[in-house]
């Protein structure tokens, strides 16, 4: 070998880099679909037997209350499925395990390694989204209109991308040791206001989760699938639900980087 | 040095972390040449790691600045990461892959391409005995192939400048000789290694130079062998000498001891005890001065220790000359140099950290 005795040797391209580091995670996940799928789909799918099969075989949910409840579903798998891929790995990652360390010496700017990670989790956020679909229609007896279809997956994946954006909020402000406060105190509130199993203008009469679930940005993002999929559903405009979901998107991400680089750079 | 030429240059650098009230690193300045082996010691603490965080671009200085391959390590950041390389202390290979992906997936990073990574990859893992491990995930491996597979993963992109962070704390002897057969090997390769540690020995046996830092300042700058000598006094020469001083001439009765004083480069000479089990019982052990010197000149056997300044080795002929010429005999001769711990003690203090 004759390792560094080559002079003025070009530096490989932040782009390439980034790629493999994309590459990289595509990899793992690929080792381990069955984790991955496990992680996405048992939740929904026990949200759909519990709330719609069983509670609507006894007759104490309305018949159609599962067409209600899988945009939402959808929707809680775009932002969950891509928060959890950034926030978990990132506190571990800068804690324990140290693994991101060689991420972060590759040769591209630090800031490139948070985007490759929301952007990974985005693409997860929107497999785990997409993935549900299927298992929801063996499920739920739906008629979605043709059209719909193209409005709803782009809101999935705005859904997607603002989990990412909050998730790397998440992981960067959260120490190790505080990771079991995250379900009590973040990842529970965020499932249960985000009118997931609610169309949020059926909250009138209960004003105090009305502007509760109107601060959680999941909420828009249940409503926007359920705008395009089942938009005989009382619903918030379409528009409104993209606009505050990418605007959160734009808000959390910044910060996230902001958080990434503060623990990336002493 | 500002012409590139040097690997590693930092001029006074500091660095104070936010909320300390003091500089972790306080006006640090060395410049490491290209194919050298440099180690930086120093107690915890005294900033190694912030200087070498800075080095490697993780850590951002408060002022002054750094250098390493000809590139600025804050302006040209991206840069400077193709061309170094770290193994860290603590274990950071990527879990979620086996040994030979962790290198394969490290030269991706750098850009290098699909068949040539696969062939540096297999050449490394050979070349540091893990060819059996590849296909292991990293949770299996001890310490010592776990620091292996670090130091193969950093040369996978051929870096100008590696940076070894205390290479073999917590490492048994057969991985210890190890990783410093591979500090040579790269050092004959030219590739530049800085490595911290506190352990002496091995930064005396593996450095061209050793920086001594502490408080965030350098204390020391030299060869080990030049650290040593600076210590005045610390070197020794230690003689067993058999019979008597009497017949030399001098007549004033304090004999070997007296005469050795006026060798130059001697400062100070030590009486021990008299070997145990020696010929004349009466050389008492531990004696005092005058005692030893009677017990000498009652043709027993005793033992000097000559303190000197200069090197050692260069007072061997001077002192056998001189106690044969007054009529004795050399029976043991022992050179003591001073350890590059007695250097670090003396310029760092005693104090725990």
């Amino acid at each position: 070998m004759t390792a560094g005795t080559t002079t003025g040797t070009t530096t490989p391209s932040a782009g390439r880099a980034f790629l493999a580091v994309l590459q990289r995670d595509v990899f793992v996940t690929g080792k381990e679909l069955p984790t991955f799928l496990a992680q996405v789909l048992v939740q929904p799918f026990f949200f759909l037997l519990v709330f719609v099969t069983v509670l609507g075989r006894a007759g104490f949910v309305a018949p159609d209350y599962g067409a209600i409840m899988l945009p939402g579903l959808l929707a809680l798998n775009a932002l969950f499925g891509s928060l959890q891929a950034v926030a978990f790995p990132l506190v571990f990652e800068f804690s324990y395990s140290r693994e991101i360390e060689d991420r972060l010496l590759a040769p591209m700017p630090v800031a490139l390694v948070a985007v490759e990670k929301m952007l990974f989790a985005t693409l997860r956020g929107v497999l785990a989204s997409v993935l549900m679909v299927p298992i929801g229609l063996l499920m739920v007896d739906v008629s979605w209109p043709a059209a719909g279809l193209l409005p709803a997956f782009v809101m999935v994946v705005v859904g997607a991308v603002l989990g990412a954006a909050l998730g790397m909020v998440i992981g960067t402000s959260v120490p190790a040791r505080r990771i079991n406060v995250l379900f009590a105190l973040v990842f529970t509130p965020l499932l249960f206001t985000g009118s997931v199993q609610y169309p949020w203008l059926t909250l009138e009469g209960l004003p105090w989760f009305q502007v509760l679930s109107a601060l959680n940005p999941l909420t828009y993002v249940s409503e926007g699938v359920r705008a395009a999929l089942v938009p005989q559903v009382p619903h918030l405009p379409l528009w409104l639900c993209l606009v505050v979901a990418v605007t959160a998107s734009a808000v959390l991400g910044v910060l996230g980087i902001r958080g990434f680089l503060r623990r990336a750079l002493d | 040095m500002t012409d590139g030429s040097a690997a590693v240059e930092v001029v006074d650098l500091v660095k104070r972390y936010p909320k300390s009230t003091t500089n972790a690193v306080d006006g640090l300045s060395f410049t490491v040449g290209r194919g050298e082996v440099f180690g930086l010691l120093g107690p915890n603490g005294a900033g190694k790691t912030t200087t070498v965080g800075v080095l490697t671009t993780r850590v951002l200085p408060t002022g002054g600045r750094a250098r390493v391959a000809g590139l600025d390590v804050v302006a040209d950041s991206v840069a400077v990461r193709s061309r170094l390389a770290v193994v860290p202390q603590r274990v950071n290979l990527d879990r979620s892959l086996n040994v030979r992906d962790n290198l394969v997936f490290h030269a991706a990073y750098h850009g290098v391409g699909r068949a040539e990574r696969a062939r540096r990859a297999d050449a490394l893992l050979e070349r540091m005995g893990l060819t059996e491990k590849a296909r292991e995930l990293v949770d299996e491996l001890s310490g010592g192939q776990s620091q292996r597979v670090m130091i193969a993963r950093g040369l996978m992109h051929r870096p100008e400048v590696l940076f070894l962070d205390e290479p073999s704390t917590g490492l048994d002897p057969q991985a210890r000789l190890f990783v410093h057969d591979q500090v040579r090997a790269l050092r004959a390769e030219g590739v530049t290694v800085v490595l911290t540690t506190h352990d002496m020995d091995e930064a005396a046996k593996l450095s061209d130079r050793v920086g001594i830092v502490d408080h965030g300042r350098l204390l020391a700058l030299d060869t080990p062998a030049a650290l040593m000598r600076s210590l005045p006094g610390s070197a020794t020469v230690e003689v067993t000498v058999r019979g008597s001083g009497s017949g030399s001439g001098s007549g004033s009765g304090d004999g070997h001891g007296a005469a050795l004083q006026e060798v130059p480069g001697v400062v100070r000479v030590e009486w021990l005890a008299a070997p145990a089990g020696g010929p004349d019982p009466s050389a008492t052990p531990g004696a005092t001065n005058g005692a030893a010197v009677a017990a000498v000149q009652d043709a027993a056997v005793a033992r000097l220790r000559l303190y000197v300044e200069a090197d050692p080795a260069e007072l061997v002929g001077p002192v056998v000359a001189l106690l044969a010429a007054r009529g004795a005999s050399v029976a043991d001769l022992a050179l003591g140099a001073p350890s590059l711990e007695d250097v670090f003690i003396s310029l760092t203090g005693r104090e725990l950290r």
